[in-house]
């Protein structure tokens, strides 16, 4: 019988994790068990030799962004600090599969980030400088170079805002983001770290401004050290401590279609028309749209949301048109007023906080991983994650993604 | 057409118009009325495709939106990717094919039309089966609006599929009486075809109408804001779960029923029903008294009711209780069911018999369609009683009755549908009491008994045990991600992929969440479900994308002079929303000698220019010079009644967002300009400061942009033409001076004139009311023609002021750039108290001395123009990356007057730089380029009063 292409994913190992009780002391607690305190948890193990520790989850096991986002990797940002973590990030991916021995589906099937209009063309431009002389492969390519890599993509001039050219990143892709998790959560399972799924951080126990543990719905957990990954819920846990951090959270909303024959080769992104779409493995669509503009911490969005993303779909890809929407959820994205990552020290000894990644956090992923962890390890940040401390919006020294993130805001 | 599967009569199609159609390369014939499942069916066809794992042939499982099995391709009419045959309404021409789990997009462009409507009412019942017309009527009876919607062809919903009498006389002659009374209901409409597939915040439902392949909109969403909403939405027959239980040839058997009382189909001439519960009786006795030989019915249950077992005693149909199908055979149908008694503990069961049949009826229970109520953020428990998922708390507002709500019995969902119509009727104030309903006879329903996995099965068997048709799940896989550590339903669907295809298991997810618990050892109330997310039903891209397509996709913004320019044939920009004349090329030109002739013009005769799009905020109020000295950098209290001031915004990061004028019309009144593409933006953010910051000030904001058509006349030619085209204003330098402006008649017309220049050059900004504007441009062009006026677009307007080293907020700033950087420290104040991004001025990052400023750049006077983006470097070799960057060029272009490239950048420590050389990485040379300051021509600004 024929067998539908990408119809079979690879099969998963035959042991992924223990869900076992907390213990009532460790080395280390991580707060929060998604991609971000996996990764964090895992480097800490592998680089830095710690593994009495524990990685909280409040549900289930990377159950938030991690298993909400279009899995879209790249490292294309305008700004030295930020194209350096995301780098790094891209660096480890390309090796990932292999260090977790886990089939990831990570495909590096180029992502094209359109330009609409002159400014776009310009940002575009400077964006591809940057990037080359940072050492991350860029293009800039004008509107038939663009479809030449992507055919069923309008790139005819009577668009309402035609597709005047794009910038390139060939080693940007697609990963499963489930795979990536449940790849770090293994490994840590193995390593002997615990995770513990359905234990919510309540609070925390202190000793003056010295952080000595957590209090959860399964009990008081004392900790050396305790480091916060968990997006936009982290400023609810650190209101209690008084530390305000200047993080705004927003759904942000995405869809899949129907498994459809593979027709779409790469990953499109445009700001000014807005959507960023890719075809996953199986053969679905998977489509971002804009953020939603009010605060929430609802996993889902407003429904004309969805409809001028779907304008948009129809608008670049015409094809699109008669492709079925099948589910649509949202992520909760925590936005910072800069558009840029939180990862540091806190006010507070032996506290790390790590939030604010806005739409950039899965990309980021490993990277977050390896320069957290060093944070963790030596009290002290990462080269590479040193200009997204907190005093920075304080001292004004924002690292300003507007432009470059994947989506306003 | 009657063939050996179409009964000589009955069902609602309609048998005087055939249809004919084609499936997989086969022509067939079915009626006005069928469904492709239907007519397939009809022709003896149950394999409709293979499966997407595994291969293996799968036929029409359902007759409804819940099928897992059925997909087909639409090739004809109207091609369309992945649809469920039992769907389809059969039409003419159409032509389908079987999927094999992927959908094909049609390379052709969709000529279809799409709308969208918007509509309120009183309420809105989801669902037109019993519950929901009746729930309809008792609404509409009391003049309340109502819309009742319902995915179907017609109304009727599960009626439709029985041979059930209401007040002693056929079903469907109540649904047509309902029907009709409804549609000639003034305040009611009436929308078959239409999917509610959507609930959101507030009684916000979307819903997709199906109009039609020869109507003029072919689908069209309707987003319904209702006070209140009745969900009688139905509910869906489970499958059980045993080996082979994939085969074509195995229905929900109250599909089965569908098939004969609707459509006049039978599914099958011999067949086996496996059942936990009563429903499948219903099945086996109507397709029995339909001439459907029935082998048995095999029923888990220890005991079979005795009105069941009274009605099939009747009929010599065989009861086999307390027995399982545990194996099937045949190949691309169902040709056997072995049949087991159900083993106790954990023995292995024996078979006991083998039945032929090329119909298995299968029934595990019915789940409530409780989609749309969980969407409105109801919650839902697991109940015992119907081993199912049923609605607990509501929403308010939100009213799930009928089978929805777990109630089975049509006598029931008359009832609770009718209540919940009146109830929600009173709820928005109407007098509203419970239409009365037809009596039904049906008696009691019988709890099923919960029935997951079949004890005693070898693993082996695992892989031959469904649990996702649609995925090709098993049981094998799910006992995997058990096995793997997983007891979250969430991790399971995402390890073996339940629930995630076309059907978004409306079948097998209730089913997962069972067989998880039996896995696990926990309850099933434990384990739940996972999130019932929109759209309940696949919706087509294009019909959400609605009209808003093509030109449509974005307003376009034009101004009154749009004609004019069009008749240049002139390339246009888009700038925000806005179409802007880019340049105005003579014949044989091309852009850059379009450009350096516009710029040439301009800087020794006189040019014009439509500068209509700028922003244009109307500020009133009391508070008004208060409030603009908040929102600006600068002073703008002390400016004078007359005069006009250039003013800067920032962000409270002390960033400039955007420039413009401000012109004080009076003591209250100001009239700010912004740029074109940031008025909109600069609105919202006055008015969020008002709003929410200042609520105190008595200010009020309008945009004015439309009232207005602007023309810029520059050059040292303008007062010229600016004075012969009027008479009251005195246009000499100290009587007009730089920086006012004044009431007078330009062309006749009453017109405000302004002293302000981008370009440097002596310059007039005219504004007229929107509709003079052409009038007064071309009066203007024929005034100049004799001085060759020049009419020029924004790229000479950009290459003029770039001369002039002014920027263009959002080219030559990027959201971290201060007026400090700017080398505009002249623009703020340092008298005010406050204003927004002082406080930032003072932060250690501002204060840095080696900030990229904004300065000039001068390539060699012979080489290209460096393109605008190029990063900049100190080293004229590149070392290894990363490599360190000074800056990169905002603006770039070649003057006409100093007849060289030159540029503006923004560069680290620019402004202690002017004189060295940098580099440009351009491709992948190094280009030298000099720092010198960002004014290149007319340093004193000696021309600017002509």
């Amino acid at each position: 019988m024929p067998r539908t292409p990408g119809a079979d994913l690879p099969d998963h190992p035959d042991w992924l994790w223990n869900s076992p009780e907390p213990k009532h002391s460790y080395d280390v607690v991580i707060v929060g068990g998604g991609g971000h305190g996996l990764a964090t948890a895992y480097y800490l193990a592998v680089n830095h030799g710690i593994t009495n520790m524990a990685v909280l989850e409040s549900g289930w096991l990377a159950g938030g962004n991690m298993a909400r986002n279009t899995t879209i990797i790249r490292s294309n940002y305008l700004w030295d600090e930020s194209a350096g973590l995301y780098e790094h990030a891209m660096k480890l991916w390309e090796g990932l599969e292999d260090e977790l021995d886990y089939p990831l589906l990570f495909s590096q099937r180029g992502v094209l980030n359109l330009a609409h209009s002159l400014q776009d063309v310009r940002d575009s431009k400077r964006r591809v400088g940057a990037n080359r002389l940072n050492g991350i492969d860029a293009e800039w390519l004008d509107a038939d170079q663009v479809a030449e890599i992507c055919p069923i993509l309008n790139t005819s001039e009577d668009l309402r805002y035609p597709v005047m050219g794009a910038t390139w990143q060939p080693r940007a892709g697609i990963a499963k983001h489930d795979h990536v998790a449940w790849g770090f959560a293994r490994a840590l399972d193995r390593m002997g770290v615990d995770l513990v799924q359905n234990c919510q951080v309540t609070g925390f126990d202190r000793i003056g401004d010295r952080i000595t543990g957590v209090r959860t719905t399964r009990g008081d957990i004392a900790a050396g050290k305790v480091a916060l990954a968990a997006a936009g819920s982290t400023s609810v846990l650190t209101d209690e401590l008084g530390l305000a951090l200047p993080i705004q959270s927003h759904p942000l909303q995405a869809l899949v279609s129907e498994l459809l024959e593979p027709v779409h080769p790469t990953v499109v992104m445009s700001n000014a028309v807005h959507v960023y779409v890719s075809q996953a493995h199986k053969g679905e669509l998977v489509l971002g749209a804009g953020i939603d503009a009010y605060n929430s911490y609802g996993q889902r969005g407003a429904f004309h949301t969805i409809e001028r993303e779907l304008t948009a779909a129809v608008e670049l890809f015409p094809m699109f048109s008669r492709a079925h929407v099948l589910r649509t959820w949202a992520g909760v994205v925590d936005v910072t007023p800069d558009a840029s990552a939180i990862m540091g020290l806190t006010p507070f000894e032996n506290l790390y906080v790590n939030c604010g990644w806005g739409t950039g956090g899965f990309k980021a992923t490993p990277g977050v991983g390896w320069c957290y962890a060093h944070t963790i390890a030596h009290d002290e940040p990462h080269p590479l994650n040193a200009p997204f401390n907190l005093d920075r919006f304080a001292t004004g020294a924002l690292v300003d993604e507007h432009g470059a993130a994947g989506v306003a805001h | 057409m009657t063939g050996e599967y179409r009964l000589a009569e009955g069902g609602r199609i309609n048998r005087d118009r055939p249809v004919r159609f084609r499936f997989d390369g086969h022509e067939y014939e079915g009626f006005d009325g069928d469904t492709l499942a239907s007519a397939l069916l009809a022709n003896g066809v149950h394999q409709v495709g293979t499966s997407i794992r595994y291969g293996r042939p799968r036929g029409i499982a359902s007759a409804g939106p819940e099928e897992p099995n059925a997909l087909v391709q639409i090739e004809e009419p109207f091609p369309e990717p992945m649809l469920t045959a039992t769907t389809v309404a059969l039409h003419d021409g159409l032509v389908a094919s079987s999927l094999p789990g992927q959908g094909r997009l049609a390379t052709d462009p969709d000529p279809a039309r799409y709308d969208a409507i918007n509509a309120h009412c009183d309420v809105l019942v989801v669902g037109a089966g019993p519950a929901g017309l009746a729930a309809a009527l008792s609404a509409a009876r009391s003049g309340a609006r109502v819309i009742i919607a319902d995915s179907d062809t017609e109304f009727g919903g599960s009626l439709l599929g029985s041979d059930e009498e209401l007040d002693h006389a056929p079903a469907g002659r109540w649904i047509d009486r309902v029907t009709a009374e409804l549609r000639a209901t003034p305040e009611v409409t009436v929308l078959p075809r239409t999917t509610v597939f959507g609930c959101y915040d507030d009684n916000y439902l979307v819903a997709v109408e199906h109009r039609g392949e020869d109507t003029f909109t072919r689908q069209r969403t309707w987003h319904v804001r209702a006070r209140e909403v009745v969900l009688a939405t139905g509910s869906h027959e489970r499958p059980l779960v045993f080996p082979g239980n994939d085969r074509p040839g195995t229905m929900l058997a109250g599909s089965a029923r569908t098939y004969v009382h609707r459509y006049g189909v039978l599914p099958g001439h011999r067949a086996v029903a496996f059942t936990t519960n009563d429903s499948a009786y219903a099945a086996a006795v109507d397709l029995h008294d339909a001439g459907v030989e029935i082998a048995a019915v095999v029923d888990v249950r220890p005991v079979a009711t005795t009105l069941w077992t009274a009605r099939c005693v009747e009929r010599g149909i065989q009861i086999l209780t307390n027995c399982a199908v545990t194996g099937t055979s045949g190949t691309d149908r169902v040709s056997g069911a072995q049949i087991s008694p159900v083993p106790s503990g954990d023995s292995a069961p024996t078979v006991a018999s083998e039945l032929d049949c090329d119909l298995l009826l299968v029934s595990g229970g019915w789940n409530p369609a409780v989609h749309l109520h969980s969407q409105a953020r109801g919650t839902v428990r697991y109940s015992e009683e119907i081993c199912a998922l049923v609605p607990d708390r509501a929403t308010r507002g939100v009213r799930t009755v009928g089978a929805a709500a777990g109630t089975f019995t049509t006598g029931e969902c008359l009832r609770t549908g009718s209540e919940a119509g009146s109830a929600a009727a009173r709820a928005t104030g109407f007098d509203a009491d419970p239409a009365e309903v037809p009596s039904s006879p049906s008696g009691p329903v019988t709890p099923p008994q919960p029935t997951w996995l079949l004890p005693g099965l070898s693993a082996d068997s695992d892989h031959d045990q469904f649990v996702d048709l649609a995925r090709d799940a098993t049981v094998a896989d799910v006992r995997k991600a058990v096995g793997a550590g997983m007891s979250s339903v969430e991790h399971i669907k995402r390890f073996t992929t339940i629930g995630t295809a076309h059907d978004q298991g409306k079948t097998s997810g209730l089913l997962s969440s069972g067989v998880i618990a039996e896995l696990l050892g926990v309850e099933v109330a434990q384990v739940g479900a996972t999130t019932f997310r929109p759209p309940y039903a696949p919706v087509a891209f294009a019909a959400l994308a609605g009209r808003d397509r093509g030109d449509l996709y974005d307003p376009i913004r034009v101004t009154a002079m749009h004609d004019w320019h069009l008749a240049q044939q002139c390339p246009f920009e888009n700038v925000g929303q806005w179409k802007r004349p880019w340049y105005y090329p003579r014949p044989g030109e091309d852009m850059d000698s379009a450009v350096l002739r516009e710029c040439h013009a301009v800087r020794t005769g006189v040019g014009m220019q439509d500068v209509s799009t700028l922003g244009k905020i109307d500020v009133q109020g009391p508070d008004a010079a208060e409030f603009l000295d908040l929102v600006y950098t600068n002073k703008m209290s002390t400016l004078k009644v007359g005069r006009i001031r250039y003013g800067l915004m920032c962000h409270a990061d002390g960033m400039v967002f955007d420039d413009g004028t401000v012109m004080r019309t009076d003591e209250h009144r100001y009239l700010i300009s912004t740029t074109s593409g940031g008025a909109a933006g600069v609105l919202e953010w006055l008015e969020d400061w008002l709003q929410t910051e200042w609520p105190h000030l008595r200010v009020h904001l309008t945009s004015v942009t439309e009232h207005w058509a602007t023309i810029a006349l520059a050059g040292p030619r303008s007062r010229d033409v600016l004075a012969r085209v009027t008479s009251d204003i005195d246009l000499a330098a100290d009587a007009f001076p730089f920086m006012s402006w004044t009431d007078g008649t330009v062309a006749g017309r009453a017109a405000r004139v302004c002293r302000i220049s981008f370009s440097g050059e002596l310059a007039f900004e005219i504004n007229v009311p929107w509709w003079h504007g052409r009038e007064v441009w071309d009066a203007l062009y024929e005034a100049g023609s004799d001085l060759d006026i020049t009419p020029y677009g924004t790229e000479t307007m950009h290459v003029l002021r770039a001369e002039k080293g002014f920027p263009i907020v959002g080219q030559d700033t990027d959201g971290t750039v201060t007026p400090h950087d700017l080398g505009m420290s002249w623009a703020v104040s340092k008298k005010k108290d406050d204003f927004l991004g002082m406080r930032s001025f003072s932060r250690a990052d501002t204060v840095r001395s080696d900030r990229k400023h904004l300065v000039g750049l001068l390539p060699p006077a012979d080489s290209a123009v460096v393109p605008e983006g190029t990063q900049l470097v100190e080293l004229s070799e590149l070392p290894e990356p990363p490599v360190p960057m000074l800056g990169h060029i905002t603006s770039s272009y070649r003057s006409a007057a100093l007849d060289r490239p030159f540029a503006l950048a923004l560069v680290k420590s620019g402004r202690d730089r002017i004189g060295q050389t940098v580099y440009g990485h351009v491709g992948d040379r190094l280009v030298p380029v000099e720092i010198t300051e960002p004014v290149f021509y007319d340093k004193e600004g000696n021309r600017r009063d002509g």
